[in-house]
C-alpha cells in the first residue's frame, strides 16, 4: 500500500505539460447536460501528421477513463510510450502518413483540460468538487469545439476504445453530419448495472480515504493515495481476464518460497496490483477519477437519444445514419462483453446502416484493445482504407 | 442474360456451402449467376457471405452498396479486412433487426438447406429486400435420385460430400419443393436458372426435366 505523502506535487502542472492547449468557451460558456455551464475553458491536445488541403483527413481518437491525449509520444510523468503506438503511427493501421490525428484530454480529466484540479477562474483555487458533473456528452461537446477550431467541418473518421468508444458513439449520434466514419471498440451504448457497480467501489474507496478531505486535498496539501490506489487495483482487475492472469501469475509466489502466514503480498498477482496502484497515484487525481467514472455511469445512448429505444438513436432526418461504422469486441472482455457491441450492431441493422462488426478472439480481456493484436489491427487497417477509398482520400504517401 | 457457359475450373478456397461450377471473372460460376440478376448501383445484402467474393465482385463490377452477415469469424476477418462492410452474426436471429425493404436484394446462395426455419428465412429474405436471390442445391437431381436408388443409401455427391450425420444440410429440397413453398408463402419468381452439372441452363423452374437434369437453381424472388 501506497503511503499517503503530502510532499507530492499535483499530478501534471497543466502549463509545464508538452502538446497544444486552446481555451474554449470564451465567447460563450458551454452548456453542460446536469444544466450548469463552463467556460471558458482548456482542452489540452496532441495531433500527429499532417491536415490535407481539403481538411478530410482528420482523424479524432478518444481515449478511455485514465488515459490521455499522448497517444504516440512518451508519456510525460511516467516515460512510458504511447498508449496506442500499436494502433496508430507511420504505417500503423490509423496510419499518421495519410491521416491527421487528433487526441484531447476529456474535460473532467487531470492532464491538461479543465478539471476538478484546476483552478476556478472564479474563485482562484482549485474546483475540487465545485467542479460541475460532467458526461460523455459533455466531453464530445468539447471535442467538437475543438474540431470547430481547427477548421475541419467532417472528421474522417472518430476512433476508441472502452471510454473512448462511448465517445465514438456520442460523436457519431450528436453530430452524424461531422462524422463519416466512426469505430467504437470494445464499448457499450450504456454503462450496465455491474459496471456501474464496479465503479462505485472505486469512488468509495477514495472517498472513505481521509487524504481526500471531502475532496479539498488539493487545498489541504494531503493526497489520497491510498484511496485512489484501491481504486485503481480493483479496477485492474476488470480490465484483464482470468485466463490471462492465470498465465501471466497463477498461483506463484512473489520473492519467496513458501507463504508466510500474513497480508504481506505473497502473491506475483497481489504485488502486481499493488504496484499497478501506487504508478497510478502518481499520474491521476483522485477528483478526475470520480468525475470520470461518473461520466460513464450516466452514459446511455437510448435513454438520451432514442426515446429508451437504441436504433432510434442512429436516425437522422428519418433515415439511418449516413456513418459508416466498423465495431470490434473481444471474447474474453467481461467488463464490456460481446453482447454490449451486438446490441449496438442490432440497432444499427434496425436502420439498415452501414455497419462492419468483429470479434476477436483472445484471452487479454478488456485491455486487449491496447495490446498487440494482429487480427484486430488488420481489421482496422482494412476498414479505413475502405472509408478513404469512398471518403476519395488518396493512396498512402510513400514511407518515410 | 447470356451466361457463359465456357467456365474454368473452379481454383477458389470460398468457404460457401456447396462448391459452384468453377470460376468465371474471379468468382465461382453459380456466384456469376447470382451477380448478373442484379442491377448496377444497387443495395444489396449477401446473408451468409463468406470470405467476401461475391460482395467484392458486386462492389468492383457494379457499384452495388454491399453488406453482409455471416456467421464464421475468420470469414468476417477476410471480409472486413478488405473493406467490405459486414457483420459477425447468425441470419436466424439478425435477420429479424432489419427494417423492411432496406435493400435491393437480399441474397442467400446455396444455405437454405442448412437454416432451421428455411421458410421463416424466406419470409425474412422477401421482408427485408425489394427483391430475394436464392440459390440451391436440388435434392431432385438424377443422380442424387439414382444413388438412393440403387444404393439405398443416403447420397452423397461432389457438391454434397457429407455423410448423413455430419451435414449441415438439414432441410433439402428438390426444385420443385421450392417452387411449390414459394407458391404457397404468395411469393413470385421473376426468374430461375436451372444449371446441370456442366454449368449450363436447362430449363424453367416448372419443368419437370430441369428438376431431373439440374444440379441447382438460382431464383429471383418477390413478394407478389
Amino acid at each position: 500500500m501506497p503511503a499517503s505523502n503530502p510532499a507530492v506535487a499535483l499530478p501534471a502542472d497543466a502549463a509545464a505539460l508538452p502538446g497544444y492547449r486552446v481555451t474554449l468557451g470564451v465567447d460563450r460558456p458551454m452548456r453542460l447536460d446536469s444544466g450548469a455551464e463552463l467556460g471558458p475553458f482548456q482542452v489540452a491536445y496532441q495531433t500527429y501528421g499532417t491536415l490535407n488541403a481539403d481538411r478530410s483527413n482528420a482523424v479524432l481518437v478518444c481515449h478511455a477513463l485514465t488515459g490521455d491525449h499522448y497517444v504516440l509520444d512518451q508519456h510525460p510523468i511516467t516515460g512510458k510510450p504511447g498508449w496506442w503506438e500499436m494502433l496508430v503511427g507511420p504505417g500503423r493501421p490509423v496510419d499518421t502518413d495519410r491521416y491527421f490525428v487528433i487526441c484531447s484530454n476529456v474535460i473532467g480529466g487531470c492532464m491538461g483540460s479543465t478539471g476538478p484540479k484546476e483552478i476556478d477562474p472564479a474563485t482562484g483555487r482549485p474546483y475540487g468538487l465545485g467542479f460541475p458533473v460532467i458526461t460523455i456528452g459533455d466531453m464530445v461537446r468539447a471535442q467538437k469545439l475543438l474540431i470547430d477550431h481547427l477548421g475541419i467541418e467532417k472528421l474522417f473518421c472518430v476512433i476508441g476504445g472502452s471510454m473512448g468508444g462511448m465517445q465514438v458513439l456520442q460523436w457519431a449520434v450528436a453530430y452524424p453530419e461531422s462524422v463519416f466514419a466512426a469505430v467504437p471498440i470494445a464499448t457499450a451504448a450504456r454503462h450496465s448495472a455491474q459496471n456501474i457497480a464496479f465503479h462505485e467501489v472505486g469512488r468509495q474507496a477514495i472517498m472513505a480515504d481521509p487524504d481526500w478531505r471531502g475532496g479539498n486535498y488539493l487545498l489541504e496539501d494531503t493526497r489520497p493515495h491510498r484511496g485512489l490506489a484501491v481504486a485503481r487495483m480493483a479496477a485492474h482487475i476488470t480490465y484483464l481476464s482470468e485466463p490471462a492472469l492465470h498465465r501471466k501469475f497463477g498461483r506463484n509466489l512473489q520473492n519467496r518460497q513458501s507463504v508466510t502466514y500474513g497480508f504481506d503480498a505473497d502473491f506475483q498477482v497481489e504485488s502486481y496490483l499493488r504496484h499497478q496502484g501506487i504508478t497510478f497515484v502518481e499520474r491521476f487525481d483522485a477528483n478526475s477519477y470520480l468525475y470520470i467514472t461518473r461520466a460513464m455511469d450516466y452514459f446511455d445512448l437510448a435513454a438520451d437519444y432514442g426515446g429508451g429505444t437504441l436504433s432510434n438513436a442512429f436516425r437522422v432526418d428519418g433515415r439511418g445514419t449516413p456513418v459508416r461504422f466498423c465495431l470490434a469486441s473481444f471474447t474474453s472482455d467481461w467488463l464490456f462483453p460481446t453482447p454490449e457491441s451486438r446490441a449496438i450492431v442490432h440497432a444499427l441493422n434496425a436502420v439498415a446502416a452501414n455497419v462492419s462488426f468483429v470479434e476477436i478472439r483472445t484471452d487479454k480481456g478488456h485491455d486487449a484493445f491496447l495490446l498487440d493484436e494482429p487480427e484486430f489491427h488488420q481489421v482496422i487497417r482494412g476498414f479505413l482504407e475502405g472509408c478513404a477509398e469512398h471518403r476519395g482520400l488518396t493512396a498512402r504517401r510513400q514511407p518515410r | 442474360m447470356s451466361p457463359p457457359l465456357d467456365d474454368g475450373i473452379d481454383g477458389g478456397t470460398s468457404p460457401r456451402a456447396g462448391a459452384g461450377n468453377g470460376a468465371v471473372g474471379g468468382i465461382r460460376f453459380d456466384l456469376k449467376l447470382i451477380a448478373d440478376m442484379v442491377e448496377p448501383g444497387s443495395r444489396v445484402l449477401d446473408v451468409g457471405c463468406g470470405d467476401g467474393a461475391l460482395l467484392a465482385y458486386l462492389a468492383r463490377h457494379k457499384g452495388v452498396d454491399g453488406r453482409g452477415i455471416e456467421l464464421s469469424m475468420d470469414g468476417v476477418h477476410r471480409c472486413v479486412t478488405q473493406g467490405l462492410s459486414v457483420i459477425q452474426g447468425d441470419a436466424e436471429t439478425d435477420l429479424k433487426d432489419y427494417p423492411a425493404e432496406a435493400f435491393d436484394y437480399v441474397i442467400l446462395s446455396q444455405t437454405l438447406q442448412a437454416m432451421r426455419e428455411p421458410r421463416t428465412v424466406l419470409q425474412s429474405l422477401t421482408r427485408i429486400g425489394r427483391r430475394a436471390i436464392v440459390s440451391v442445391p436440388n435434392f431432385g437431381y438424377w443422380r442424387i435420385r439414382l444413388q438412393l436408388l440403387l444404393t439405398g443409401r443416403m447420397p452423397v455427391t461432389e457438391k454434397l460430400g457429407y455423410q448423413w450425420w455430419e451435414t449441415p444440410n438439414i432441410h433439402f429440397c428438390t426444385i420443385k419443393d421450392l417452387v411449390s413453398l414459394t407458391e404457397e408463402m404468395g411469393l413470385t419468381i421473376e426468374r430461375c436458372l436451372i444449371v446441370n452439372r456442366a454449368g449450363r441452363i436447362t430449363g424453367h423452374a416448372h419443368s419437370g426435366f430441369a428438376n431431373l437434369l439440374g444440379e441447382q437453381g438460382v431464383f429471383l424472388l418477390r413478394r407478389t
